[in-house]
């Protein structure tokens, strides 16, 4: 479970850019983080990370999240980048995956079996060896969703999973997120896919969340969404006209 | 931008032939640094005028050529920037040095002469030994074996990252110069006048890419060691190539095989 209580993050004194958000996400809950560009979603993120210094409580699990426990709480936690070329960083797909569990002190025999393992439940045995330029922008998001699976994390944070993909890969990102039983956080401005994806949805808006309820009601709400700069998910627009 | 995307190409070209399948390249790291280390220092420990002896030390970057499959080509052409500069090296010796050391026919040939061509040799030798040991060994496996080594960890996450940013600096230049030149049409190059604000832009945007990434290794429990996860333990083989070679070199540099060659072949009169 995480609970967020009156945190605040500003970069600059006095322009806050996520101004006392206090809400609790529960285990196995999907849940969507729109607003419009400069909203505070992907600082968020990286608050909840602690990579960005706040001020408020973040409890992770019961526990509040402080230096001494910050790397505990990043196992919990895994966070697939919007930019897939700043998370493979390894020469290929198989070394990028084997990183984390290497680093949390598994032996080789038991990071190249989770790997594997990982490599089959997304459908990417394929990868394995290939270099990380050389696959392509679809290949490489489902690939780093694979490392950050190989960590066994409980809770996926997620930065515009399915930005810059075409239709056929975008809907083999939304499958696999579908498929993952663990408690995601989204966010994205494709809210076609959240809506498919989650369940809930907390809107933001100048670092405040100004709705937060189930994603069919509130990606509904046009009058609410154009007051924060957003339009209705293609679905129901196409259903309006 | 030609010139960039041409540098990162050749970048990932040593990708691929790490990845090639050989004998060589299936040898234990390890083994591979410990033999080019005591190549290039057996190499560098002869004597400025000992021409012959240095001669057989060819064999070892020829043998490891031939049986890697790397061509010999390629390696002169990725060290075509250096090679000069490795070669310029003793270019002043035969000025210095004009004592005639050698007859060739009538013609005497000076110690400078003798001794730049032995500088130059050495230089030469040790480029291709490098160079097979990087062309055949990726650099997360060389890492490895410098820490078996007990090379400071430091040091070594410094190499490693600088290779891998390497490649992101080159990735940041190839998008802002595709940028320059699409709004500078028939400039050749970028202009000075915009140099400084292409330098502090490109500063930046590594930088925050920069950041990015140590984020993402961060968040996936780096904490300064680097878990190397391809080299898998050594085995007899990699013993048998190393002790063989070591031996081998040691040989070479001790007893000059040329001559002790030339007198069979030709009865003392070589």
């Amino acid at each position: 479970m995480i609970r967020f209580e009156h945190v605040s993050f500003e970069y600059e004194k006095g322009k806050k850019v996520l101004d006392d958000l206090s809400f609790t996400i529960c285990d196995g809950e999907s849940v969507g983080l729109i607003g419009a560009n400069g909203t505070g979603k992907s600082t968020l993120m990286k608050v909840l990370l602690g990579l960005l210094p706040y001020t408020g409580t973040i409890y992770v699990d019961g526990s509040a999240v402080n230096k001494h426990n910050l790397k505990d709480v990043r196992r919990k936690l895994g966070f697939v980048l919007q930019n897939s070329d700043n998370q493979m960083f390894m020469p290929t797909v198989y070394e990028d995956i084997m990183f984390a569990p290497m680093n949390y002190g598994m032996s080789r025999e038991e990071a190249e079996v989770k790997t594997d393992r990982v490599l089959e439940r997304l459908g990417l045995t394929d990868l394995k060896y290939r270099h990380n330029h050389r696959i392509s922008g679809g290949e490489k998001r489902m690939a780093a969703i694979a490392t950050i699976l190989a960590m066994d994390p409980d809770v996926l944070l997620m930065d515009e999973p399915t930005s810059a993909l075409d239709p056929y890969n975008r809907r083999i990102v939304i499958n696999t997120i579908n498929a993952l039983p663990n408690t995601k956080v989204i966010t994205s401005h494709d809210l076609d896919m959240i809506l498919d994806t989650c369940r809930r949805v907390l809107l933001l808006s100048n670092g405040r969340i100004v709705a937060d309820g189930e994603a069919s009601t509130v990606l509904r709400d046009k009058p609410l969404l154009e007051a924060h700069r957003m339009e209705l998910p293609l679905c129901f627009a196409g259903r309006e006209q | 931008m030609e010139r960039i995307d041409h540098a990162a190409s050749e970048l990932r070209e040593m990708d691929d032939l790490v990845a090639m399948a050989s004998p060589v390249h299936s040898l234990h790291p390890l083994a591979k640094l410990i033999t080019t280390i005591a190549y290039i220092f057996l190499t560098v420990s002869f004597g400025k005028y000992d021409l012959s002896g240095l001669i057989v030390m060819v064999l070892y970057p020829v043998l490891m050529f031939e049986l890697s499959g790397v061509s010999v080509k390629t390696c002169f052409y990725k060290l075509r920037v250096v090679l000069p500069l490795v070669c310029a090296v003793g270019l002043f010796n035969p000025f210095f040095d004009r004592a005639p050391l050698l007859y060739l026919g009538s013609a005497a040939v000076s110690g400078g002469v003798v001794s730049m061509v032995t500088l130059m040799l050495k230089g030469v030798f040790c480029l291709m030994a490098s160079f097979i040991l990087v062309a055949s060994t990726s650099l997360d496996a060389i890492c490895a074996a410098l820490r078996k080594l007990h090379v400071p960890n430091m040091l070594v996450t410094l190499l490693l990252l600088t290779y891998r940013y390497i490649s992101v600096m080159i990735d940041e230049v190839s998008v802002m110069t595709t940028a320059y030149k699409l709004r500078a049409p028939g400039q050749k190059g970028i202009h000075c006048s915009a140099w400084g604000s292409f330098l502090g832009q490109l500063l930046l945007r590594s930088m925050d890419r920069a950041e990015e990434l140590y984020s993402s290794m961060q968040l996936r429990g780096f904490c300064g060691e680097f878990r190397y996860a391809d080299v898998k333990p050594a085995n007899a083989k990699d013993y048998v190539f190393t002790l063989a070679l070591l031996l081998a070199l040691i040989l070479c540099r001790y007893y000059n095989i040329a001559e002790i060659f030339g007198t069979i072949a030709f009865g003392g009169a070589a």
